[in-house]
């Protein structure tokens, strides 16, 4: 790893002057995507702004039929979690899933969707649930949020306060890890909410996105079958060691099927 | 450099530590306890785990400074007045090991998977050492351990 120097704000405004004084600053949350790239040394950022121990970012409640998790929640909190488990218990679900114990001891849903990764399993719950990020500037629709391959739409120095999820009325992810990384070859999250039903992809294109044909044949009838005969393109789908576009493509399918099926 | 104080197996321990120093590197280098080993040093094996305030964590995957003010305990902190933790007699008598190289890190998840699963079964033993890995003996035995270690730990 390189030298960095390491920084343990108290408050967002804390971490905000931080951040706009440094050179060429690093928030980080959990750590367990930044710190295996830094010791990689695919990054040498001058300075790391740990979100740890930020009250503000911590934290998950309950508004009506809102679910909201703050930014530094760990992955087996959300899993753990008996609000989350009422309100939304397919992302519950998702959190379980998440890598293994010990990085769901540390790693963070606003860590998690901060990265982006193509391959991470929380966009495409906050994308079928129609989820709103709360920035420490402003309110941003998760589908906007998510904008390219290990890109959002935050800017320099923004950071995410937390995540709103309007409850479902049936919802359920399924996803194919991979088997060394608990990462998604593909994973679908399917959210049905009165006249609506979204269809969110994760893992198999370079970012998460819906699936709208899928969501269409859902709209009429929720069930497995509505999906019978549907065929997805392969166009802008992963192709790597681990899976081709092919097998991508055909994993939407059954995943969202089952994902379907699970529902209820 | 920060100054940080934790907790280590039950000792104070106060520490001059390099931002970019690991968890890993001040448990083993500065204070000398080598159980915790580093296995892959990509976050991926698991070998690190150790407690950190009673969860299980990669001390590989954590910064020495984020652990100002934690309470940690390492493998060398389970044996109590000599006698072996029920979880490492398991492993011991299950020959759930064979080079060793894992079972630190298999023995600090197997442990807190126990304290948090009271009932824990096989399939949740498999599921919570996803992310542990053994290149020698093909799990079985470790899986079988972790049983007879979870038992013996409920008394």
């Amino acid at each position: 790893m390189y030298e960095f120097e390491y920084h343990q704000p108290k408050s967002l405004e804390e971490a905000t002057k931080l951040f706009a004084d440094a050179d060429d600053p690093q928030f980080m949350a959990g750590g367990q995507t930044i710190i295996p790239v830094m010791k990689q040394r695919l990054a040498m950022p001058s300075d790391i702004i740990d979100l740890g121990k930020i009250s503000d970012l911590q934290g998950i409640s309950v508004d009506g039929g809102a679910l909201t998790i703050g930014a530094m929640t760990h992955h087996n909190e959300v899993a753990g979690s008996d609000e989350v488990r009422k309100a939304i218990p397919a992302l519950a679900e998702l959190a379980s899933h998440i890598g293994d114990p010990a990085v769901r001891n540390r790693g963070t849903i606003g860590g998690s969707i901060a990265n982006n990764d193509p391959a991470a399993d929380y966009p495409a719950a906050l994308v079928a649930l129609g989820a709103t990020v709360q920035t420490t500037s402003r309110e941003i629709a998760a589908e906007d949020f998510f904008t390219a391959m290990f890109e959002t739409a935050l800017d320099e120095g923004e950071m995410i306060v937390n995540v709103t999820f309007p409850a479902p009325e049936k919802a359920a992810y399924e996803k194919f890890p991979n088997p060394a990384s608990r990462y998604a070859t593909t994973g679908v999250f399917v959210a049905k909410t009165g006249e609506s039903v979204r269809v969110a992809v994760t893992g198999a294109g370079a970012c998460v996105f819906r699936q709208i044909d899928f969501e269409k044949a859902l709209l009429g009838d929720f069930s497995p079958s509505a999906l019978d005969g549907l065929t997805v393109s392969t166009d802008g789908l992963n192709s790597d060691l681990h899976a081709s576009a092919e097998y991508r493509a055909n994993l939407i399918s059954v995943l969202a099927k089952r994902a379907v099926k699970h529902a209820g | 450099m920060p100054v940080i104080s934790l907790t280590v197996n039950g000792n104070p321990v106060t520490a001059d530590v390099e931002p970019r120093w690991l968890l890993s590197r001040l448990l083993r280098d500065h204070l000398g306890l080598t159980g915790t080993h580093v296995g892959c040093d990509t976050s991926q094996c698991g070998a690190c785990v150790i407690h950190v305030d009673g969860k299980p964590v990669k001390s590989c995957a954590m910064l020495a400074a984020q652990a100002d003010g934690a309470q940690i305990t390492t493998i060398e902190g389970l044996a109590q007045k000599g006698k072996l933790h029920p979880m490492q007699e398991a492993f011991r008598d299950n020959h759930a090991l064979q080079c060793g190289f894992c079972t630190p890190g298999m023995v600090m998840m197997s442990v807190a998977l126990a304290t948090e699963q009271p009932d824990l079964d096989e399939p949740a033993v498999r599921k919570g050492l996803e992310g542990n890995l053994c290149r020698c003996t093909g799990y079985q035995n470790i899986i079988n351990a972790v049983m007879v270690g979870a038992k013996a730990m409920r008394g």
